[in-house]
């Protein structure tokens, strides 16, 4: 099998506590992957650590069988791209160039024109052309997201991770975020890694989900395999109905099950 | 270039309404920097013309042009003995100020990621301000002579600088420890010298105070090469990071994703732009106001973009010092108030007019 992305044991602490615990998977090409599990589980942190925004404790990362943390953070940037959860600026800027900065690991002091045209190129793509003028800390929460990801994809790196990518939208724009996503892994631009919460739409999207509790792989493969009520009920302690629609399995939540009980 | 633009989108389509709306941008960037500087060109000339030997505006730039062609003007000693030695010093002085001052003020808001800071964060001033009461009252001094004083404010203000850029490597560098530790340092070198001037003597205050102020007569042409020398090697090397600092005002983990290591791009900003502002400082004294507000005001016309942003910063921030020195030259002539002082005066009610005038919520954009 073609790995496109390989995490080996990756052990990750704030000061003592530890986070994530000999973490190992592997994603391959042109997928699109899941990380789901409760607040605390580690989601976050581990596609911070892919990324190297943060460093692991020991562990390696792999893309394209190279080794991330011996790269230049420049070359890291070329293979990996990165779109935060949201957050406003203190100096905001427009949105073109907001999404100019992707650019930054192909250019030298000047953009060129392509960088430019690049740049349109993508936000003609999501739809959001005719808002390259405006600030961005006065976009709506959809287009705000919009512009962090099309400034991910302007760095053509093959490999995107995104961290809630979803959180802060509305059902129309979880769909839409969601479907530009899919297209390009099915395109063969892309292989995604997400961290999400909403464990229907990774259900509907993914091809694979990686499910963690406090800072472990609990379970993974492909959806229908991961979601079941007895997964649901030992990683969130809540009591769940998992039904199927067209083949994708979707869940209802039931009940809370007290916490720390053993499960 | 306009022209190469059109050809190669026409590939792909005409330029849409919001594509030629940011290349009317970009030209307007460019547009508001060149009348700047003209502006300034024209007010050095004007500038000039003010002072107790009457000189119009066409001796003034006769007289500058005579230096360098010496043939082609007639212009009496006497005016441009004035006008090199005494007018037009004060004019380049204050230019090479405010530029130094705006172009540090913007990158350091920039990488420490607050409106509020400016070159005088690190603890700069206060520092220098050291320097000059250890000179002034104990006579102790790193060089001697005649640079006494200003060899003791720049090492101290470099001292100051290096001590928080030290700290704040070791613990990590953010901005946050960067501020903190900056505040710390000026209130404990704030401190030290308000001691020394509680012991000084009534000459020995003045000095101090007079410093204090900050004041563009003490800019000579001997000490030109020196500075020159300083901008001409640091101001590019900021330049050369304007992609970075657009990068990290989006935060360190996007800086980072993106391929910018923000704690080494910080340490180095730091260094560089506190080694520019010390060679300023120890030359002019603290001329606070402008570092602070001309990136605001920059950032308010011009937008956010670190390559238009840094030199407009510093070009405005030229604009606004001489301008205010100029006013404090003449306004109760013979008495000449310190630039300090007058570019305060001036600045801040024009910086409140441009704050009220602008978006409620991000005044800065």
């Amino acid at each position: 099998m073609m790995i496109k992305l390989q995490a080996k044991d990756i052990v990750f602490s704030y000061n003592s506590s530890p986070i994530l615990n000999n973490v190992s998977f592997d994603i391959p090409p042109s997928k699109l992957v899941s990380i789901v599990g409760p607040n605390g589980s580690g989601k976050s942190t581990l596609i911070k650590c892919i990324d190297r925004i943060l460093t692991p404790q020991s562990g390696s990362i792999l893309i394209d069988r190279k080794e991330v943390t011996r790269m230049k953070r420049m070359d890291v940037a070329r293979n990996i791209a990165y779109v935060p959860q949201n957050s406003l600026r203190i100096f905001p800027n427009n949105v073109v160039d907001t999404v100019l900065m992707g650019r930054r690991p192909h250019l030298g002091w000047l953009s060129s024109d392509d960088d430019e045209e690049k740049v349109w190129e993508v936000l003609r793509m999501l739809g959001i052309e005719d808002l390259g003028m405006s600030n961005f800390n006065e976009l709506s929460g959809g287009q705000q997201q919009k512009a962090l990801l099309a400034r991910a994809l302007v760095q053509e790196a093959d490999v995107l991770l995104l961290d809630e990518p979803t959180s802060n939208l509305d059902i129309w724009h979880q769909l839409d975020v969601m479907n530009i996503i899919r297209n390009l892994v099915n395109k063969k631009v892309i292989t995604a890694l997400m961290a999400v919460h909403d464990l229907n739409l990774a259900s509907r999207y993914s091809d694979r989900m990686i499910m963690m509790k406090k800072g472990k792989i609990v379970a993974a493969g492909e959806p229908s395999y991961v979601l079941t009520p007895e997964n649901i009920k030992s990683v969130y302690n809540v009591e769940a109905a998992v039904r199927r629609q067209s083949e994708t399995p979707y869940i209802i939540p039931l009940k809370q099950v007290a916490m720390g009980r053993k499960g | 270039m306009a022209k190469e633009v059109r050809r190669r989108s026409s590939r792909t389509g005409k330029l849409s309404t919001t594509q030629e709306a940011y290349k009317k941008f970009i030209f307007r960037k460019t547009a508001f920097m060149g009348t700047i500087l003209l502006l300034i060109i024209l007010l050095t000339g004007v500038i000039i013309t003010l002072g107790p030997l009457d000189i119009t505006i066409m001796e003034a730039y006769c007289a500058l042009f005579d230096k360098l062609y010496p043939d082609c003007f007639n212009v009496d000693d006497l005016t441009e003995q004035v006008i090199w030695n005494i007018r037009f010093p004060r004019i380049i002085g204050g230019v090479m100020a405010g530029f130094g001052f705006g172009v540090c003020g913007c990158v350091m808001q920039a990488v420490l990621k607050n409106p509020l800071a400016s070159p005088f964060t690190l603890g700069i001033s206060a520092g220098a301000q050291f320097g000059i009461a250890l000179a002034a009252v104990l006579g102790v001094s790193v060089i001697g002579g005649p640079y006494l004083l200003i060899g003791n404010a720049f090492v101290f203000a470099l001292l100051c600088s290096g001590f928080i850029i030290a700290l704040a490597t070791i613990k990590g560098a953010t901005s946050e420890t960067m501020i903190l530790a900056g505040i710390a340092v000026n209130y404990l070198f704030t401190a030290l010298s308000q001691l020394f001037k509680y012991f000084a003597s009534d000459e020995q205050l003045r000095l101090m105070t007079s410093w204090g102020m900050g004041d563009l007569a003490a800019f000579t042409w001997e000490r030109f090469p020196l500075i020159l020398a300083v901008f001409v090697i640091c101001v590019p090397l900021l330049m050369l990071k304007a992609w970075d600092l657009n990068i990290m005002t989006a935060g360190d983990e996007t800086a980072k994703s993106i391929g910018v290591d923000a704690n080494n791009v910080r340490t180095f900003i730091m260094v560089i732009s506190s080694l520019l502002v010390a060679t300023v400082v120890c030359f002019t004294g603290t001329i606070g106001f402008i570092g602070l507000v001309a990136p605001h005001m920059a950032r308010m016309i011009i937008g956010g973009d670190h390559r238009f942003l840094i030199p407009a910063s510093g070009i405005l921030g030229a604009f606004v010092l001489i301008s205010a020195d100029a006013i404090g030259m003449n306004i109760i002539a013979p008495t000449i108030i310190p630039t300090g002082i007058m570019t305060s005066l001036i600045g801040v009610p024009f910086f409140i007019y441009l704050i009220l005038k602008g978006k409620r919520r991000e005044f800065w954009t």
